[in-house]
């Protein structure tokens, strides 16, 4: 792997090395130092054209925890905003030497150009690009889903996939990059993945992706779901006639308090419920759910900096191997705690 | 320049040529027409002997699409560099569409472009008239003037954006009847296609890119054929891209409403697979479309549901496209590869014998644009306007060898079939062994009408 661009394209054996890699990452987090020299001496860029505090705050603690040095660079405020374009902005970084750059773009593709466009040759993070992919929150909900379904199980998290989980994606489904992320990586993992949301917010073409597509989440509920995923609903999307209004979406679509209690009724005591955050409360997920014991919002938070560091460790110190016999992660030196705390 | 001009009297022996593919003959050009053809004509002194072997011999390509940018944008490109990129790749006339800066909506604007192309001389430029003033779609332009100046308009566009107004659009078809003039629709129903970036479908789901869905083009062809009916004018449709597009015209066609329709080159070859790598090259509209609308658009040119090859050349400079893909501007050049392209996808197909490409490269849209000296017959008196083509040639294409400004060929790298060896415009060689050679100067055109 030289670029994480997509789940799409993302291969079995290297999303389980990633998520067994965010595993061995999230032991780090729960020692007392939190840090590892894995990075020592390479420069790690955030380069954000859209604000997103959340997902930068997470890739800059992934980094900072593999020792790497990061250079944040928010488009506002900064040339771009004077009208640098990307190739000149991506040489300048280039020219800056450094090694990895994280970009969220509101332009669907543009992590793919940058990689692809000789401009720079750093490795290339897609923090989420218009309404493409974010593959690393895809696979932060994964690594959360992957915990919960060994879990229930009652097996060990490492080297295990999703195989026969069923998991909802509700929502806005046309312009949600989370949500593309997902339907792939789960699929590549063995889950079945039911998409939920209003036709009008169902891409034309879904009919060909490797999932199921309905318009109602209280049938989809009967279904007996393992996980259900509440996208976000944009505000600029309440406005543009893909719904009668809120309230409509809300009532169909949103999970409230009556669906959450049909989750007991029905018997589902081990459904969990997620969210990528930030979220509408009262819209498209009620407070009682957002905050019940099945929900997973803050769990995602914590396994996306493990995720974060697993992607930016194996793009910039993982080698070149892409096979799944490559040596695992344990037996890298670089990955034993930091000596001394770090300056 | 001048050591290029033909003096009267002299002129060129091609020898051994296949006109339209056909049994080999000798051509001879003199006084810009057409001499003689048949076998072993004795060139005499001054003329100058063109060895043809296994070259075919077809009318001068006549693109009904082109822009050439001029006035406004230089710096993408100008009469003079599209027009010699024309010449290059085989046409001897062009039609330069009307959205300039300022828009060729007044007759002051299009003489101006006439002008340019007259004086560059390698090919024939005649301009499309824009439909309403300043392409706003509000006001109907002054498309009488434009007819009657020097330039001639009989074909009228607001390419680059549709004439979407119903009563607008009826309205431009009735008036040019009064100068048998054409309304060149550019089909997009701009509410349907807002901020749309590629073909909806299959790909756009995946990569997340708004979606110009087929029904927007459609749409717009069914409403344009029924007005068209309604006030029996003549309606051309702009760069046809879907398989339902054609179904219409082949409906429209059948009812004997006067509805011609291009296609371009890219539309004919290339799907919105390509638009996976991102890369702005491939963004154009109306969009790539999918494969099965590549097999419908080519069987509709061949039998006639689509009349002409258009181009659609649209240059930019590299900036407007080294972007992000929804950033980059539309457009793709293809003066310089459409005959390659059209041979690829439909002579080597077994789709179209070289008549017809003949058909649909020249004649038929020399007939659209009311060209009278354009898309003739290889014969004896006729206008020598005409091409040399190698047909086994291969060649790999490069953006950078190209005349035209534009470096955004969608071809970039691909090995195409099909060279032109020579383009004589009015009997002059613009073109010989694949190489510029010199145009046509006014006195030299003047030498070739009187002559």
């Amino acid at each position: 792997m030289k670029h994480l661009l997509s789940t799409h394209d993302l291969a079995l054996h290297d999303a389980l090395r990633l998520l067994d890699t965010a595993e061995e990452m999230a032991a780090v987090g729960e020692r007392e130092i939190k840090k590892l020299p894995a990075l020592r001496g390479r420069t790690v860029v955030n380069l954000f054209y859209e604000d997103s505090t959340r997902t930068r705050i997470s890739f800059e603690a992934a980094a900072k925890r593999l020792s790497a040095d990061v250079i944040n660079f928010a488009a506002k405020g900064s040339s771009v905003s004077k009208g640098e374009s990307l190739k000149d902005t991506a040489q300048t970084l280039e020219a800056m030497s450094a090694d990895a750059v994280v970009i969220r773009h509101p332009a669907s593709g543009a992590p793919a150009r940058l990689a692809a466009s000789g401009w720079i040759d750093a490795a290339v993070l897609n923090a989420g690009d218009g309404t493409h992919e974010h593959p690393t929150q895809a696979l932060l909900d994964a690594f959360t889903l992957r915990r919960h379904w060994a879990k229930v199980a009652g097996t060990g998290s490492p080297g295990s996939d999703l195989t026969g989980m069923r998991v909802l994606i509700v929502g806005d489904i046309l312009h949600s990059r989370v949500a593309r992320s997902n339907v792939w990586l789960l699929k590549t993992l063995g889950a079945e993945v039911t998409l939920v949301g209003p036709p009008t917010l169902l891409p034309v073409g879904v009919d060909t992706w490797p999932c199921t597509v309905r318009y109602n989440l209280d049938e989809a509920l009967a279904d007996r779901p393992d996980a259900v995923m509440m996208l976000r609903l944009q505000a600029e999307r309440m406005n543009a006639a893909f719904f009668p209004s809120t309230r409509e979406y809300s009532r169909r679509w949103g999970f409230d308090d009556a669906r959450l209690a049909a989750l007991d009724t029905l018997g589902l005591g081990d459904t969990v419920i997620m969210h990528p955050g930030p979220m509408n409360r009262g819209l498209e997920i009620s407070a009682a759910a957002a905050d019940s014991v099945r929900s997973t919002v803050l769990a995602q938070v914590r396994n996306g900096v493990s995720v974060r560091m697993a992607a930016l460790y194996l793009l910039l110190a993982g080698g070149t191997h892409d096979d799944p016999a490559a040596p695992a992660v344990r037996e890298n030196p670089a990955l034993s705690p930091t000596k001394e705390p770090a300056v | 320049m001048t050591g290029a001009e033909p003096t009267p009297g002299h002129g060129y022996l091609i020898r051994g040529a296949s006109p339209l593919g056909g049994p080999r003959q000798d051509l001879l050009i003199r006084d810009g027409l057409i001499a003689r053809v048949g076998p072993g004509a004795a060139p005499d002194s001054g003329t100058q002997v063109i060895d043809a072997d296994g070259l075919i011999a077809l009318p001068g390509m006549v693109d009904l699409h082109t822009h050439l940018r001029e006035p406004g944008r230089e710096d993408a490109e100008t009469v003079e560099t599209g027009s010699r990129a024309a010449a290059l790749g085989g046409f001897t006339a062009v039609h330069a569409m009307a959205n300039s800066s300022p828009v060729a909506d007044t007759a002051g604007v299009v003489e101006q472009v006439y002008s340019l192309g007259e004086r560059a001389g390698w090919v024939e430029v005649r301009p499309v008239g824009a439909v309403t003033v300043g392409l706003a779609g509000e006001r109907m332009a002054e498309l009488g003037a434009m007819a009657e100046s020097r330039a001639r308009v009989r074909v009228f566009s607001d390419d680059g954006i549709c004439v979407s107004d119903p009563v607008l659009m009826r309205r431009a078809l009735e008036y040019v009847k009064a100068f048998d003039g054409v309304i060149a629709q550019h089909a997009q129903e701009p509410r349907l296609t807002e901020g749309a970036q590629m073909n909806e479908g299959e790909v756009s789901a995946v990569l997340g890119l708004t979606g110009w869905p087929a029904v927007a083009e459609e749409s717009i062809i069914a409403r344009d054929v029924l007005l068209a009916q309604h006030v029996n004018s003549r309606l051309h449709v702009c760069h046809v891209s879907t398989a339902g597009s054609v179904e219409i015209l082949r409906w429209a066609k059948a009812r004997g409403i006067r509805v011609t329709a291009e296609v371009t080159p890219h539309h004919l070859l290339l799907t919105d697979d390509l638009v996976r790598s991102y890369d702005p090259v491939y963004k154009v509209n109306p969009p790539l479309r999918t494969a099965d609308d590549v097999q419908a658009l080519r069987e509709a040119l061949a039998d006639g549901t689509i009349d002409a090859v258009g181009t659609d050349h649209a240059p930019h400079p590299s900036e407007h496209k080294e972007c992000e893909w929804a950033q980059a501007a539309m457009g793709m050049t293809g003066l310089e590869t459409a005959l390659s392209v059209v041979q690829h996808s439909m002579v080597e197909t077994g789709l179209l014998d070289w008549e017809g490409f003949a058909r649909v490269t020249s004649t038929r849209p020399a007939e659209i644009g009311r060209l009278a000296h354009q898309g003739r017959p290889l014969a004896e008196g006729e206008p020598a306007n005409l091409i040399l083509v190698d047909p086994a040639a291969r060649w790999t294409v490069d953006p950078y060898r190209m005349a035209t400004m534009g470096r955004n060929s969608p071809f970039a790298g691909l090995q195409l079939p099909g060279r032109v060896q020579a383009t004589f415009y009015l009997g002059h060689p613009t073109v010989l062994d694949g190489a510029l050679n010199a145009p046509l100067t006014p006195a030299a055109k003047e030498t070739a009408w009187t002559g």
